[in-house]
Order: structure tokens, then C-alpha cells, then sequence
């Protein structure tokens, strides 16, 4: 071992470390920040490692220099744009786009090896070793265009450009789905037999056609867990790249990412009560929901409206108040005047707690992230397994944009699709209030029978629009209480 | 080696508060665009060989990483700062 070999080994086994560390320290609310930075150190050390490789047992030449600097430069420029301008409540669209934007990239450099045999000889001698880089680039492609489009496809989804189209709800897009993956086996096939281009050509468009036929039948409730998993994915392709051009560093660190998403998947649809089979295969619970539903209508009965100058008398009067967040207060980016509004409840003596559901909004976290913004203060989040016991000691809760995840079906009702799933008790608080545009279905699609209750109100408008005014009515209210 | 990096992952994330479901997964998903490693090493090669195809072909593989790498770290980091700017006052 020359001194250049050893000095790549070192920093490489620091980078690994580094980027161990980093993970472990992401799942600390404390240490998170750091863990991040120390992620990111970890990446530049693994970069100039290459870098010194690559000088120690043969110069770069110009040309690769000018390629490399183009390439970084690019990216590292709409990264920091993207990421800078992007809306908090965009969040789970972005990671998409991000990562489905890593798996495009391990598909290049897999497709790029493919095409030239001579760069997998001289980085591999013997013949079992180009075996085994024929298949990570074989894995690579597949996994990496899966990836892509998949995560496309999520993000067009969590965005609204897309929805599902019913043919994709049917049975037969399994059908689809295994002719596509059969397609890209006869691609691999051909691709080992021959090693020519067709074989390849055929791999990439019937595996990137299989992600987007995959990842569009699921509903967008899903969503985060189907994220998740293409995190897992684009781990998984890079790890194969990492055999490609026989880096072990990247194979550690890939396989450390496809192991932590799995894991982070896993723990997600637990939060859903719904198996990952489930989810990936079950589709969009709205088309078993329409046919199955027990009570055969999604008609509502007896729903109760009230005004906002109710609903402010009633808080007023309250001395335990729980707010329930979900994604319309994300899309209404309401949570700042959420926030003045629980402002004027605690300076009154309030009690005010947020209620968390695991799955509220579109990604776990997500209304954490979104209060966080707003400088609602840590504690008063709850989970769902501390405040759950609270509810009927509590005088009014608010729903904001939140619907499955208060459906009392999911406890009741043995024949909804929701059954199951946890959800938070509301309907044993005295006074609910729901906040929402119109009288339209949840993500799930499936009736909430909490809006029929008789302790239930429903205030109609824009979560924005509504709170602020609830706001001038409090504080209207708050003056003459205190005059 | 497979294993051992697979092995690592799944023992780090035991227990995960749901709060940082959203961060981790950002955070894991900046680090899978480490396979930018992969494109370095594909242009560095291909210098050497002069193949401009493969040049342009590394360098957009290296757009892209670094696209999720960079993006991927730094809404991490604000996603982050939010928190911390709580703990912090308190």
C-alpha cells in the first residue's frame, strides 16, 4: 500500500464513519442538526477521497476536469435554488424530486459502463468479477429508472398535477405491472446473452415504464410511505453502482440508506396500520371504499353548520382546547394564523395542545415541521397515544384540513377500509369544531362519520380564511371581557 | 460489504420519533446521491479514454447527484433549523 492508497483508505473509512454517525444522530430531535452538517462533511470527504484516488495512480486529465466542474456546478445551482425557494409545505414533492433525480443518476453511470465494456475490464480483471459488475449494472438500471419515474410520478401526484386514472385502479394493471417486469427480465436476458444494445434499451424503458405503473395506482395517503421506499430504492441503485465502478465505499453507504428506508418505511406503515403489501399492491383505498362501504351512500345527514362567531364563543368559553392539524392546514398555509389564534386563547388562560396523528398531512412530520414553522412551541405537540386519553376531558377540538385521521369509523365500523387504523378519539371531546372547504371526502375517499355527530359543527371556508376570522373575533370578544 | 453497510442501516434506525420521519427521510435520501461518487469516477475514466459521449453522459449523472445531494442537504438543514430555533428558546 503506497501512501496515496492509504490516505483514501482512511478517508474513507472516516466517511463511512462520519455518515454512520449522521444517520444515528437524525433520529434525535437534538442532535439532528448536526447530524445533518456531519452528513454533508462526510460527503465531501468521500468526494476528495475519489479525487486523491483517482491523482494517485493516474492523473485526470483536463478534459474530465472541465466535465466534472460543469456538471457540479449545475447541479449544486439548482440544488441550492430548489431547495431555497421550495415552500414547507411542498416538502414530501421536493424529497421526491430529489431523490428520484439520485436514482437518475446511478441509471447514467450504470448505462454508461454498459455501453462500454472496456471501462468494467480495466477496473475488473478476472472474469467472475465482470459477472458480477454486469449484474449491478443490470440492478443499477432497473432500480435507478424505477426510482426515476416512480418518484416523478409521486411528486406529480402530491403536487395535484396528476391523479389516478381509473383504468389504473382496475385489476388489470397487476397484469400490466408483471408484463412490464417480464419484459425487462427478457431485457436482461438479451442483454447477458448478446451484451447488445437492445437488450439494454429494452430494460431501461419497460423498468421506467414499471415505476410509473407502480407508483400511480396508490393512493395519495400512501404517498409518504411509497417515498419512503423509493428513498430505500435509489440506496439500493447506488449501492450498485458502487459494485459498477467497485467503490466500496459507495456500496456501504448505499446499503445503509436502502436498509434505513426499508426500516423508515416499515415504521411508517405501522403509524397506518396497513402492511406494506398492502400499500403497494392495494391501490387507492377509494375504489374498495365505493363498493364496499357498509352503508352503501357517502350522503351526508344531519350535519350541523355554525359561524365563526360561534365557534369563537364556544373557544372563548373553553378552558382545554386541542387542535387537530392535517394537510388543509398545509394548503391553506394557515398555521401562521393558527398560531395567532392559540396565541389569544393561552393569554386568556387557555389550555392549547396540538394533536398529532402519525400520518396527519402527507408525510409523518409533516404538521411537526409546519407548526415548528409557525413557532408553535415543542411541547404542546402531542402524539397520538398521549392525547388520545385527554379528549374527553377536553372542551373543544379543532379540526383543521384533518379527516381520515379523525374518522371514528376506523374504530366503529368493522367493514370500512379504514378499520383499523388508528385514529384520534375527537368525537369524545365535548365540543368539535370542523374546519373544511366543502362536504368533500377525505384523501381516503370514505365518508367521516364524525361530521354527523351531534357534538360536531362544521365551520365552512378556507382554513386561512376562517381563522382570521376567528381572530378579529376573538379579539373583539377578548376587549369586551375584559372591559 | 453488503451486508455490513445493510446491517448498519437497520440497527441506526431503531427507534425514530415520528417528528423526524420527514427530516430523516430527507437526510437519508441526500446521502443516497452519493452514487455522485459513482459519476466522479466514470469521468475521471473516461478522460482517459477521451470519449466525449461518456464525458457529457458523467457529467449529467454528476448534475444529478449533486442536484440531491446539495437540494437534498440543505432542506434537510431548514427543515432542521426549525426545530432547533424552538429547543432553543425554551
Amino acid at each position: 500500500m503506497d501512501f496515496s492508497e492509504t490516505l483514501k483508505f482512511l478517508i474513507d473509512l472516516s466517511a463511512v464513519l462520519l455518515l454512520a454517525l449522521g444517520i444515528k444522530g437524525l433520529s434525535k430531535v437534538r442532535s439532528a442538526r448536526e447530524a445533518n452538517r456531519l452528513a454533508a462533511i462526510a460527503m465531501t470527504l468521500a468526494v476528495i477521497g475519489v479525487l486523491i484516488d483517482a491523482l494517485g495512480s493516474a492523473r485526470i486529465s483536463v478534459d474530465a476536469w472541465i466535465w466534472i466542474t460543469l456538471g457540479s456546478v449545475i447541479g449544486c445551482l439548482f440544488g441550492m435554488i430548489t431547495a431555497k425557494k421550495v415552500a414547507m409545505t411542498a416538502m414530501p414533492e421536493t424529497v421526491a424530486l430529489f431523490n428520484g433525480c439520485g436514482g437518475m443518476s446511478s441509471l447514467l453511470v450504470a448505462l454508461a459502463y454498459a455501453f462500454t465494456p472496456s471501462l468494467l475490464t480495466d477496473s475488473t480483471t478476472s472474469l467472475s468479477n465482470i459477472l458480477v459488475g454486469k449484474i449491478s449494472i443490470v440492478i443499477s438500471i432497473f432500480v435507478g429508472a424505477v426510482t426515476f419515474t416512480g418518484s416523478m410520478i409521486a411528486m406529480a401526484k402530491l403536487q395535484g398535477w396528476l391523479s389516478t386514472p381509473g383504468i389504473m385502479q382496475r385489476k388489470i394493471r397487476h397484469i400490466i405491472n408483471i408484463g412490464l417486469a417480464f419484459i425487462s427480465l427478457i431485457g436482461i436476458s438479451t442483454f447477458f446473452s448478446s451484451g447488445g444494445e437492445t437488450g439494454l434499451w429494452l430494460l431501461v424503458i419497460s423498468s421506467a415504464v414499471l415505476g410509473i405503473g407502480v407508483t400511480l395506482p396508490i393512493g395519495g395517503a400512501d404517498m409518504p410511505v411509497v417515498i419512503s421506499l423509493l428513498n430505500s430504492y435509489s440506496g439500493v441503485a447506488a449501492a450498485a453502482a458502487g459494485f459498477v465502478v467497485g467503490s466500496q465505499l459507495l456500496i456501504v453507504a448505499g446499503a445503509m440508506v436502502g436498509a434505513a428506508g426499508l426500516i423508515l418505511t416499515q415504521v411508517m406503515c405501522k403509524g397506518m396500520n396497513r402492511s406494506l403489501v398492502s400499500v403497494l399492491f392495494g391501490g387507492a383505498i377509494a375504489s374498495s371504499a365505493i363498493s364496499g362501504g357498509q352503508n352503501g351512500s357517502n350522503e351526508y345527514l344531519n350535519i350541523t353548520s355554525c359561524s365563526v362567531e360561534e365557534c369563537a364563543l364556544t373557544l372563548e368559553a373553553a378552558e382545554r382546547v386541542v387542535i387537530v392539524p392535517g394537510y388543509g392546514l398545509a394548503v391553506a398555509q394557515a398555521q401562521h394564523t393558527l398560531r395567532e389564534v392559540t396565541r389569544i386563547l393561552e393569554a386568556s388562560g387557555i389550555e392549547v395542545n396540538y394533536a398529532i396523528h402519525p400520518v396527519a398531512g402527507r408525510m409523518p412530520g409533516h404538521m411537526n415541521v409546519l407548526l415548528a414553522e409557525a413557532d408553535v412551541p415543542y411541547e404542546q405537540l402531542k402524539e397520538m397515544d398521549v392525547i388520545n386519553p385527554d379528549f374527553p376531558a377536553t372542551d373543544v377540538v379543532l379540526v383543521l384540513g384533518a379527516n381520515d385521521v379523525v374518522n371514528p369509523q376506523a374504530k366503529n365500523d368493522p367493514t370500512s377500509p379504514l378499520y383499523g387504523m388508528p385514529v384520534l378519539d375527537v368525537q369524545e371531546a365535548r365540543t368539535v369544531f370542523v374546519i373544511k372547504r366543502g362536504m368533500s371526502a377525505g384523501y381516503s375517499g370514505i365518508k367521516n362519520d364524525l361530521f354527523e355527530l351531534s357534538n360536531t359543527s362544521m365551520v365552512f371556508g378556507d382554513a386561512k380564511k376562517v381563522l382570521g376570522d376567528l381572530l378579529l373575533e376573538l379579539k373583539e370578544l377578548g376587549i369586551s371581557g375584559k372591559a | 460489504m453488503l451486508l455490513l453497510g445493510s446491517l448498519l442501516g437497520l440497527e441506526l434506525i431503531g427507534k425514530v420519533p415520528p417528528t423526524l420521519h420527514t427530516p430523516l427521510m430527507s437526510g437519508a435520501n441526500a446521502i443516497s446521491g452519493i452514487t455522485m461518487l459513482a459519476a466522479l469516477t466514470l469521468i475521471i475514466k473516461a478522460g482517459n479514454t477521451s470519449n466525449t459521449l461518456l464525458l457529457v453522459l458523467g457529467a449529467v449523472s454528476l448534475g444529478f447527484a449533486l442536484f440531491n445531494v446539495v437540494g437534498g442537504f440543505l432542506v434537510t438543514d431548514r427543515m432542521l433549523a426549525m426545530f432547533s430555533r424552538k429547543t432553543s428558546r425554551k
